[in-house]
């Protein structure tokens, strides 16, 4: 199994997600990640109004967000979060990756997008750039940069 | 039925098995199918409707799918009918997903509709009109099945403006 170093916050701690998805199963596969990366799971939703909800209710650092999901879908949930709360980072996780939803997303402000299925390495990647510019997160992610290792 | 249509869904099956699962993946077998088809495990069924309109099924066996759910959890889970249909439901829509997206930037507009998961005995029905490619694939879990049957909505419409100008 690949070994990551922590991304953690400024304050040292582990860094927060909310992970949305509707597909249970997919859900369980991005917390294996995220608990490689040496973060916590501050909530999970399967669908955008609970997703709007989870992420009043627990202020995560870092929201991934699928985007076909029932009652809400989550280039919606990213528009509405992001109206009350301009600085949420949003990181899309679709197994859709066409353009235009792509384009979708970031228009509405989601700060990237990640392809599913998902290697780990790579969402390590996007979250140590979306986590850097970041007033709450460390230069770890720097400061560990080319550390991790297969 | 065209080829063109039917390699982003084997590309894009070979690519979701080899990196979910970490381990490279072989087609094993196409053959062509003009009969209802029979199912080998757990199906989900995902239709397509738009400039090209079918259907797609991946199918693999409970046994496979509970080997490919412990994988990606990374440790043993406790067999169960919810997590064979999860995993079945989550393959087959990333299968969809990044073939849609090469036909998305191809120019084809479409809608996806949800995955219809099947476990039951009975045989799921094929297009009429057409006949449909089945493609066994090895993976590291044992063997997957993708079974397409897709055309062009085009091509359909000009058959249908044709015969009605000969009748």
């Amino acid at each position: 199994m690949q070994q990551f170093a922590a991304l953690l916050r400024k304050d040292n701690q582990p860094v927060r997600y909310l992970v949305v998805d509707d597909s249970v199963f997919a859900r369980k596969n991005i917390i294996k990640m995220i608990e490689m990366f040496g973060g916590e799971v501050a909530g999970e939703a399967g669908d955008g109004l609970t997703a709007i909800a989870e992420f009043n209710r627990t202020k995560p650092d870092i929201v991934l967000m699928d985007i076909t999901m029932p009652q809400m879908e989550g280039i919606e949930a990213v528009e509405r979060i992001v109206r009350q709360h301009g600085d949420a980072r949003i990181v899309m996780v679709s197994s859709v990756g066409y353009q235009e939803n792509i384009l979708a997303a970031l228009q509405k402000g989601a700060k990237h997008f990640v392809q599913k299925p998902v290697k780990p390495e790579v969402l390590y990647e996007i979250l140590r750039y979306v986590l850097s510019d970041d007033p709450n997160a460390t230069g770890a992610p720097v400061a560990f940069a080319g550390e991790h290792r297969a | 039925m065209r080829m063109e249509l039917i390699q982003p869904f084997i590309n894009a099956a070979d690519a979701v098995f080899a990196e979910s699962l970490q381990a490279p993946t072989k087609i094993l077998d196409l053959s062509m199918d003009e009969n209802t088809y029979r199912r080998k495990g757990v199906a989900a069924l995902i239709a397509i409707k738009g400039d090209i309109e079918g259907r797609v099924i991946l199918d693999l066996s409970p046994e496979v799918a509970m080997k490919v759910a412990s994988h990606l959890a990374g440790s043993k889970v406790p067999e169960s009918d919810q997590v064979v249909r999860e995993t079945v439901c989550e393959l087959a829509n990333m299968v969809i997903g990044n073939s849609v997206t090469l036909l998305n930037d191809q120019g084809f507009r479409f809608k996806v509709f949800p995955p219809e998961i099947h476990m039951n005995e009975e045989g799921l029905a094929g297009s009429a009109d057409t006949e449909s490619m089945v493609i066994a694939i090895e993976t590291p879990c044992g063997q997957a099945y993708l079974n397409i049957s897709m055309h062009y909505l085009r091509r359909r419409r000009n058959e249908r403006n044709a015969a009605s100008v000969m009748d």
